[in-house]
């Protein structure tokens, strides 16, 4: 990594989506938004709901990161960033979690 | 080179090691950092969801009017869209468009924290405040932090639009805006969790 | 392209260009300065945070002390641990690195130097607003960990002030760490590859690394103190269903990394200045590299041995035993790597070197006892007694301050182009060793003993009495140490012998360039063909020889930048120091919620703030006459 590229250049490099492509991700978007919440009222899925709503919510993140902000074209770099601190947050906090969760939970709960 | 035009590479894109721009990887590196900081908050609140005393006020979860934080999520998704067609705008140099996008971005951010204090204000008459119980704490300074996140994209959204009107925004005016958009993304990917974790998943 | 509009200064400040003089440390963005205003902040709160100890040390010297009452006791042994890790480790570790990172890796500055000089003042004046907290009703006082729900419960604003006085310095802290990194990863010398870094620079990148993502987490829960303490929030209030064990969690969360970040600046001092004083290269460089890297990410699944006497159960107790046991390895590669180098080498006996020797030997010690406390049984003993106070001190002061003190000396002549008393050093070493191990080693035969941590005094009757005295008398001797130190430094401005570009035969490239350094550090931006690139300008190694002298190699001590040219640098600047006094005034209206003049208060903070950030984005970088 000591060649001396002139920063900006990896930009020209790489496309940048169209407008429109843009858009079809925005309504992508939209439309999983409103299957989550469909599947909110549907009594049927209760069951599955929680797994489906996390699926869903990850793939808005992806998307969302790769195309809105550009991973998708970018340097793998700036994706270690974001995915460190991601990855970093979701273990530590899983394990805080699990270690209430595993003991019945936090504090008395009112109801 | 020419004393200015020295002065000039200097405060523009360097040679760097990695060919990266240093202004695009600190924003990197700050919204990695930023995920620790949102992962905590989401953590307490995970925690206190229902951690409420009788009469302690509501159970957030019991109040929360889900259609209605829909739309608003809704809203900041799209503002996402405005966001990109914003720095596609800048980046083929057309700079009214990139402004009239900014704006609008600008407009559906203020969209949202608006709906957010109107939404607050309703559940601080239903009893559940900051005070009331550490469900309540939790679920506002959670949903406080991310609006105050959200307000100040809105300013540095203004901000970009007034500098490229007094002509202060070029050069690299496409990098300052895609620096912007990257933060203001951020903020709507943590309004993606937030919406899906606090709000969606049931209590039991 | 629209130039002129670029360099058009309609603002109602006029830019600073002064370059001597007090007001130019106000507005340097230079690295070099920063680093000695950061050096200098962390010696005056190091004396400072001394002094608490030493009236600590005073008050338990004895059987039933009377020197200070109770909550002056508190208030001290937590404004002792708040100094010395927030206000002198780790600015001392960072004004190191600034000054010396981007002389290490060719480089002219670091990345943004404004946002440098921003960390800085943000540091400097978040010490003081903790510091005002004395005269503002009280310190805090519930330790520096801060335990819930104590830390929301204890009256005055000393625990309000902890929560946004640490905040201050949590910010000022991520700013230098985003720096560091974008200077190291971006601004290297051509031909500087990442395994060619000086190990300084790695274990700097780990360090700022793990401040980038431990930061966020002690932020988030200094905000929840904050508002459970001034705005009716009940994150920590048991009455009402809060949990304190989640404060231990966001605390060690971010305390356990922040240890490594006290620690790897020192190991990455001691990691140049054995090879520079045993003439031959660091042992196993990659390994050093990896180990240090290995331990930034085992750091973070170790914070719960900080629990172990909370209740967390078996299954817990027993995988974060497990994990700390492990993290031990890497670290133990390091140490073997370290006496792998002076193996064999040709040995110099200069203070610097002494420190670093000190260095290992005593965090040998405090490491050996950081492996006791892995095991779990063995740790429900040593839990809230001394024998934890021991073992801390020997990795943070037998370890970090003795590596700072080694990277002072070395780089000292440097710095300000004289040595520092050889003799003076040797003694100030000898003396802070023997104080050091006779003030902390007594504590773990103290903590063993029972006697527990955080009680402003003993009865007579527990037996502890001698080494309470040994400890006391123990820390008398570090405080003449220092002493010595000062006048070591205050001297060597007058008579210290003036020391060329390369005063021990250095490695690196730091010694390539005259001493002090010009503004610009390299008159011309060096090209790196090997590790320890400036040791091989000057020798060429010769199998089963020493290496050869290259004639013409070496460090040019004469300022070539008449030969150049003019070399822009970016221009001082008020912004920096403009915004960085908007958090205290925000501060301030925090701790007096309770009056008229919180709102305006915070309100003003945020302008302040607001238009020091205008003004700094809108300003170039570089100023054009």
């Amino acid at each position: 990594m000591s060649q001396q590229v002139e920063a900006g250049e990896e930009e020209e490099l790489h496309s940048h989506p169209e407008p429109r492509q843009y858009i079809k991700v925005a309504i992508f978007l939209a439309v999983v938004t409103a299957v989550e919440v469909a599947i909110y009222y549907v009594p049927a899925l209760r069951a599955l709901l929680v797994p489906i709503l996390i699926v869903l919510a990850v793939i808005k993140f992806l998307f969302v990161a790769r195309w809105f902000m550009h991973l998708r074209f970018d340097s793998k770099i700036f994706q270690r960033f974001f995915v460190t601190g991601v990855l970093l947050a979701m273990t530590v906090f899983a394990v805080v979690l699990l270690f209430y969760f595993t003991h019945g939970g936090p504090a008395p709960v009112a109801r | 080179m020419s004393a200015q035009e020295a002065a000039l590479a200097s405060t523009q894109e360097h040679h760097t090691s990695t060919g990266l721009d240093n202004t695009k990887m600190v924003m990197w590196a700050f919204l990695g950092s930023e995920c620790l900081f949102f992962g905590s908050l989401i953590t307490t609140y995970l925690l206190y969801r229902s951690t409420v005393l009788p009469d302690s006020g509501p159970v957030p979860s019991e109040i929360y009017d889900i259609p209605y934080t829909s739309v608003s999520s809704f809203v900041l998704l799209m503002s996402s869209l405005t966001m990109v067609l914003a720095l596609s705008s800048s980046q083929r140099g057309d700079m009214r468009g990139m402004r009239i996008w900014l704006l609008a971005t600008a407009l559906l951010g203020v969209t949202f924290v608006g709906g957010q204090i109107f939404e607050f204000t309703d559940f601080v008459h239903e009893g559940l405040t900051l005070g009331s119980s550490p469900a309540g704490s939790a679920f506002f300074v959670l949903t406080g932090f991310h609006g105050a996140h959200v307000s100040v994209g809105i300013l540095m959204l203004l901000s970009l639009v007034g500098m490229s009107m007094s002509d202060k925004l070029q050069p690299g005016a496409a990098r300052k805006v895609e620096l912007i958009g990257l933060y203001w993304h951020f903020v709507d990917i943590v309004w993606v969790v937030i919406f899906t974790v606090v709000y969606l998943i049931p209590l039991e | 392209m629209a130039t002129a509009a670029l360099f058009e200064r309609r603002g109602f400040m006029s830019r600073p260009s002064a370059t001597t003089g007090w007001w130019s440390w106000v507005t340097t963005v230079d690295h070099k300065k920063i680093g000695i205003l950061y050096g200098f902040t962390a010696f005056i709160f190091f004396l400072i945070g001394g002094i608490e100890a030493l009236a600590i040390r005073a008050q338990l010297a004895g059987p039933d002390g009377t020197i200070l009452d109770a909550d002056t006791y508190n208030q001290l042994f937590t404004m002792h641990g708040i100094t010395m890790i927030f206000l002198v480790v780790m600015p001392m570790g960072v004004g190191l690195m600034n000054y010396f990172i981007p002389l290490m890796i060719g480089a002219r500055d670091v990345a943004f130097p404004r946002l440098n000089a921003f960390s800085y003042w943000v540091f400097a004046l978040g010490g003081l607003f903790l510091y005002s907290s004395f005269v503002l009703g009280g310190a805090p006082s519930g330790g520096w960990f801060g335990y819930a729900p104590l830390n929301r419960e204890l009256p005055n604003y000393g625990m309000t002030f902890y929560s946004l006085g640490l905040q201050m310095l949590g910010v000022a802290s991520l700013a230098g760490a985003v720096n560091f990194i974008i200077t190291i990863l971006n601004m290297r010398a051509p031909g500087m590859t990442l395994m060619r870094m000086p190990v300084f620079i790695w274990m700097s990148l780990v360090t700022s690394f793990l401040l980038l993502f431990a930061m966020p987490i002690i932020a988030v829960a200094l905000f929840q103190l904050m508002f459970d303490r001034a705005y009716g929030a009940n994150f920590f209030n048991p009455a009402e269903g809060g949990d304190p064990i989640l404060w231990q969690h966001l605390f060690w969360l971010f305390g356990h990394p922040e240890v490594y970040i006290m620690i790897l600046p020192a190991m990455g001092i001691v990691s140049e200045v054995l090879p520079t004083f045993a003439r031959k290269p660091i042992f196993g460089y990659a390994a050093i590299v990896f180990a240090g890297i290995a331990i930034g990410f085992m750091g973070w699944g170790v914070w719960a041995h900080h629990m172990f006497t909370t209740g967390l159960g078996p299954v817990a107790n027993a995988a974060f035993a497990l994990s700390t046991m492990f993290i031990a390895v890497p670290t133990g590669i390091k140490i073997f790597n370290w006496i792998g180098t002076l193996w064999g080498g040709s040995i110099e006996f200069k203070p610097p070197l002494m420190f670093s020797l000190g260095f290992v030997s005593m965090f040998i010690i405090g490491g050996l006892s950081g492996v006791t406390h892995s095991i779990v049984p063995h740790d429900a003993q040593q839990q809230d007694t001394y024998y934890i106070v021991a073992h801390f001190h020997y990795v943070l002061f037998g370890g970090a301050i003795f590596g700072l003190f080694s990277g002072i000396y070395y780089w000292w002549p440097k710095i300000f182009g004289r040595y520092l008393s050889n003799g003076l050093g040797h003694l100030h070493f000898w003396l802070m060793l023997i104080g050091f191990n006779l003030t902390f080693g007594p504590f773990h035969i103290l903590g063993l003993q029972g006697m527990p941590r955080r009680i402003s005094v003993y009865p007579d009757e527990m037996g502890w009495n001698f080494w309470n005295l040994i400890s006391t008398i123990g820390s008398g001797v570090i405080a003449a140490s220092v002493l010595v130190f000062i006048l070591n430094a205050v001297r060597t401005r007058t008579k210290g012998e003036e020391a060329g570009a390369d005063p021990w035969d250095g490695r690196t490239l730091e010694w390539s360039v005259p001493s002090p350094p010009p503004a610009y550090n390299f008159a011309e931006e060096p090209v790196v063909r090997h590790r320890d690139d400036f040791w091989h300008t000057k020798y060429i190694e010769v199998p089963e020889k020493s290496p050869r002298r290259v004639l013409a190699g070496g460090a040019n001590g004469h300022d070539e930048h008449s030969e150049h040219g003019h070399i822009h640098l970016p221009s001082p600047s008020y912004f920096p120091a403009m915004a960085a006094t908007g958090l205290p005034v925000m501060g301030y209206g925090v701790i007096y919620n309770d009056t008229g003049a919180s709102w305006p208060l915070i309100v003003s903070g945020i302008l302040i703030i607001m238009l020091s950030l205008f003004g700094w984005v809108l300003e170039p970088s570089v100023h054009e006459e």
